[in-house]
């Protein structure tokens, strides 16, 4: 399996909001726990760890200066 | 400390002072655990070992506690298993707690009908009582205490030990040194030696204490307990009603200040609660480290325990696997020590227990990053983690409280013949024995029958033909002896040396992956080293000789 990086939601719209309203009257610290607990939930039900791989080094993309991606994307 | 006495064993003045020194195949440097445990093995292999020591007596508090299954498997193979499960306390199960809830239960053997408990806890002192007072039954293993390793000289084929005493200092040579002198191993530091790796920035406050309660024998670890808000906490039954309780304090505490009774109490009975009867008989407060050198081998010094690797303590993979690495060597010294294996085989225990170390480590330090966050993600995502356990059953398998030890399986390993037929299940070339119930003249489990050196054991391969017999009896004579353990139900004669085990229960043929006419070679620290579908003489032989490196042997005739 490869990480899927075409449009894949039925609603992307609908999704967006719902993402949004998910941390409607959270502090920071509260979203981040939520946060962190649906990454988990999500990286659960995909299971494959090369996909989990490619969508952690994606995720770091353009946030940090250095690419770093493909070191990454290794086996560690 | 009011349960345990110390031991005080005398200082004989060596026979070498004023005298001419005698040499030694073996010298272990450090009579703790894995020395005493080396001593042993080799003692009993018929080698004279010289075991060397700083003090007079036992460990001082109970340090290294949890005992694993593979340690009391090797443990029973040396006649001490018996003593130490008798006096510790048995346990499979451990829990977790998340604030105030239990989030978590495991237990560590599930499955049935193994002679003994995945861990016993037993304080360090007594573990090195048993095995002193072991070493004393045993002609070829002479202790000396209150005898310092000052010096350490590498020689052509040998090495020379310089040893301080109270009655002056003395020399003396060994062909092979067992460096156990533990973490900060001064023998290490003489051979110009290091061993590299992370130290943790944390403290943890650990404390013995005596008191009667009802708490089961289970393994209790808190992540973030009201009693002890954003650190963790874990609690260990101990022989003779004394508890371990380890506190997690954070690097900024003070080590001096937190062993103070007075800082201590208030904790104990946040803990316990205030009503809660005990005293307090030992106390330390460590920081941790996970390390490795190198290599194990330098030359005749082989290094082994904390000596040669340093893990964290949770998981107890610390004296665990000092002990699975004597359990390694001494079969190996043997063999070289009398000339039957080249002297190369000692390479292998460095290339299997480094493997082996790494896995420790590597296990080590994840516990670590769990149970202590090194950033603020670091800590939301545990955090996250143990709130998800508590629901569902996949945030369980992320819970991190420690990956208890278990034995390495040394499936990369050079001494293995690889399968050349197709096996289910988990005894791969590589793997330690997994036990069995069986019934048969030499004990009710199968680990009963493979304390001898190299063993086969073949199922279902009744009537024994005489070729057969013949060439089992061959084996037997061979250089290096391989005995026999037939699984059958027949009363035919057996070669002198084997065994005829039964399988009443099935397990053993169901755990092995059996059919009528399978084969698995053992080495004699109960390994799997090879197996096959059919008996074959020669590739027994080979697979001997693959797992004692040697060149392989052209095949000879049967006697």
């Amino acid at each position: 399996m490869t990480l899927n990086l075409d449009p894949n939601i039925g609603s992307p719209d609908d999704f967006y909001q719902e993402l949004i309203d998910l941390h409607r009257e959270l502090t920071d610290e509260q979203s981040a726990m939520v946060n962190a607990k649906l990454i988990l939930l999500l990286a659960n039900h995909i299971g494959d760890l090369g996909v989990l791989r490619a969508a952690m080094a994606a995720a770091r993309e353009d946030v940090v200066a250095t690419p770093t991606s493909t070191s990454l994307a290794e086996p560690r | 400390m009011k349960t345990y006495t110390q031991p005080v064993y005398p200082y004989t003045k060596p026979a070498e002072l004023g005298g001419s020194p005698r040499h030694w195949p073996v010298i272990v440097a450090g009579a703790g655990p894995v020395g005493l445990t080396a001593a042993i093995d080799l003692a009993l292999r018929g080698i004279d070992v010289l075991v060397l020591d700083e003090d007079d007596t036992v460990s001082v508090g109970s340090r290294a506690i949890c005992w694993s299954k593979r340690t009391l498997e090797i443990l029973d193979r040396l006649g001490c298993g018996d003593r130490l499960v008798q006096k510790g306390v048995s346990w499979n199960v451990g829990r977790v707690f998340f604030r105030d809830e239990q989030v978590y239960q495991f237990d560590l053997l599930p499955e049935p009908k193994h002679h003994r408990p995945a861990f016993i806890n037993l304080q360090q002192y007594y573990v090195e009582q048993f095995l002193v007072e072991r070493a004393n039954e045993l002609a070829g293993a002479e202790l000396r205490w209150r005898h310092k390793v000052v010096g350490v000289t590498p020689q052509t084929n040998r090495v020379a030990v310089r040893i301080s005493t109270p009655d002056g200092e003395y020399t003396v040579q060994a062909d092979w040194l067992i460096v156990a002198d533990g973490a900060r191993s001064p023998i290490r530091g003489m051979l110009g030696l290091e061993s590299e790796g992370q130290a943790f920035r944390d403290r943890f406050l650990i404390v013995d204490i005596h008191m009667s309660s009802t708490f089961p024998a289970e393994r209790r670890f808190w992540f973030d307990p009201p009693f002890h808000r954003n650190q963790s906490a874990l609690l260990h039954r101990q022989a003779d009603d004394v508890w371990r309780v380890d506190f997690q304090l954070g690097w900024d505490a003070d080590p001096e200040e937190e062993k103070k009774p007075e800082r201590i109490l208030p904790r104990l009975r946040a803990m316990l609660g205030e009503d809660a009867q005990f005293e307090i008989e030992w106390a330390s407060v460590y920081t941790f480290q996970c390390r490795r050198m190198h290599s194990f081998r330098r030359g005749r010094a082989l290094f082994v325990g904390d000596a040669a690797h340093l893990v964290s303590p949770f998981g107890a993979r610390g004296a665990n696997s000092g002990i699975q690495d004597v359990d390694n060597l001494g079969w190996k010294l043997e063999l070289v020590l009398s000339g039957q294996a080249p002297e190369g085989l000692l390479d292998s225990y460095d290339s299997e227990r480094v493997p082996a170390a790494d896995e420790n480590i590597r296990n080590s330090t994840r516990s670590t990053d769990f149970i202590t966050p090194k950033s603020k993600v670091s800590r939301t995502f545990r955090d996250a983690v143990l709130m998800l356990a508590k629901r569902h059953a996949f945030g369980r398998r992320l819970v991190n409280s420690g990956r208890l030890s278990v034995p390495a399986m040394l499936t990369d390993s050079p001494l293995n013949t690889p399968d050349a037929e197709p096996f289910a299940g988990r005894m791969a070339p590589g793997s330690p024995a997994v036990d069995a119930p069986v019934t048969g003249d030499r004990g009710e489990w199968l680990l009963d029958y493979l304390c001898d050196g190299f063993t086969l054991l073949l199922f279902n391969t009744a009537p024994l033909s005489d070729a057969l017999l013949r060439e089992l009896k061959a084996l037997a004579s061979d250089a290096i002896a391989c005995n026999s353990v037939l699984v059958s139900a027949t009363d035919d004669p057996l070669p002198a040396g084997a065994h005829r085990i039964a399988d009443p229960t099935g397990m053993l043929a169901e755990r092995y992956d059996a059919r009528p006419g399978t084969a698995y070679l053992f080495r004699p620290d109960q390994h799997v080293c090879a197996r096959w579908r059919a008996f074959d003489l020669a590739k027994v032989r080979a697979g001997i000789a693959k797992a004692t490196g040697q060149a392989p042997v052209a095949e000879r005739q049967v006697a």
